[in-house]
């Protein structure tokens, strides 16, 4: 179960910035903290975060083990035509999630 | 002996007067009370009040998706018997903690949630904190924002609650503290830096920065009991439940803003 909130304008003028917002349930774990029994919890945190317009890249971030759990990013892209926002999270014990959304453009 | 005996009835009595006088107070004229909420900064406001933005609507959604997912033996799930929570859970949260119709101990809403698994869908109990047990703690309570916080009218809360005012107001712990003397007592003046919330439980369970998770109201009270150098009670333990029965009374009429962000 992916659990994912996206925040994205339904429909937009041409040539005008939108702003895209991402949140996304994950541990964030940074692989540095002992566990209860002592041991290094292994780490799993997304790697990679991806958005793309029709295909397109627009938007591309690697993330780190600083930063902190359910991860929030917000960027902004130019509507130029109408279409559909992937979103795209990848990171470790294959973690992957994909989410779409679209936007009109008018 | 009989003037000392009268002695010991009126002072029974002015306690009584005064913690009523609290209450009523509270409703009379203005309310003076705020919620933890309001005590925060700009930004965090926004986030809990941006449904896209608020991590905590992240387990609200999972808990949706657990709603309707078969669990137990039974195979049922809480769809089966509840349909949609958007109509039937709709005022639980602000009700709870409450008492079960034959049982002889008051259930907050996890321990509703678990005895609802035991009994309709033969499921083992939900570990405290665990994922599962937060996210459907929040789906339901979820349901109940913004409406006030309603507290059930029944006699067999009454000696629980009053528990609950006794556990507030005693002090424990290394540093010598009650509930009461940080939030009655100094609510809205600074402790390090930071605004002395009046701890009511509005935004229950919440999303504390801090935590990187959502935690219930037990957790933040085994917070507060660590920050007084006091023994936590175990997470089983009945103090818990009769201090929210209190703290619920307390807040009485306050809106409910569950999932809440604090920091």
């Amino acid at each position: 179960m992916a659990n994912v909130l996206v925040n994205a304008p339904k429909i937009a003028k041409r040539g005008t910035i939108v702003e895209i917002k991402a949140l996304i349930l994950h541990p964030m774990e940074t692989g540095f903290r002992p566990g209860p029994n002592g041991r290094i919890i292994p780490r799993n945190i997304i790697e990679r975060f991806t958005a793309t317009w029709n295909g397109a890249t627009i938007f591309d971030m690697e993330m780190s083990p600083a930063i902190a759990a359910n991860p929030f990013v917000s960027f902004f892209a130019v509507a130029s035509e109408s279409g559909t926002v992937g979103l795209r999270w990848t990171g470790d014990e294959g973690f992957v999630v994909e989410e779409r959304v679209a936007i009109a453009v008018e | 002996m009989t003037a000392l005996r009268f002695g010991i009835g009126i002072a029974v009595v002015f306690a009584a007067s005064l913690a009523l006088a609290q209450v009523v107070g509270d409703k009379g004229g203005a309310d003076k009370r705020r919620s933890g909420a309001r005590d925060m900064g700009e930004a965090l406001q926004k986030m809990q009040d941006d449904d896209t933005a608020n991590p905590g609507m992240l387990f609200v959604q999972l808990g949706g998706q657990l709603w309707a997912k078969a669990a137990g033996t039974a195979g049922k799930s809480c769809a089966d018997c509840h349909d949609g929570a958007a109509a039937s859970m709709k005022g639980v949260a602000a009700r709870y903690p409450a008492m079960p119709r034959d049982g002889d101990r008051p259930l907050d809403l996890e321990d509703r949630i678990n005895l609802c698994r035991a009994v309709h869908q033969q499921a083992g109990n939900l570990p405290p904190e665990s994922r599962e047990l937060l996210a459907l703690t929040a789906y339901v309570a979820h349901q109940s924002r913004g409406l006030p916080i309603a507290p059930p009218a029944d006699a067999r809360l009454a000696p629980f609650r009053a528990q609950g005012a006794e556990i507030f107001r005693r002090r424990q712990g290394q540093l010598d503290l009650s509930c009461a003397i940080c939030h009655d007592d100094n609510a809205g003046k600074k402790l390090a830096g930071v605004t002395i919330p009046e701890a009511h439980p509005t935004g229950y369970p919440i999303y504390r920065l801090e935590w990187q998770t959502l935690g219930s109201l037990k957790r933040r009270l085994r917070n507060c009991l660590v920050g007084m150098r006091a023994e936590p009670y175990p997470y089983e333990a009945s103090e818990y439940v009769v201090l929210e029965l209190f703290l619920m009374e307390r807040a009485r009429g306050m809106t409910l803003e569950s999932p809440g962000v604090r920091p």
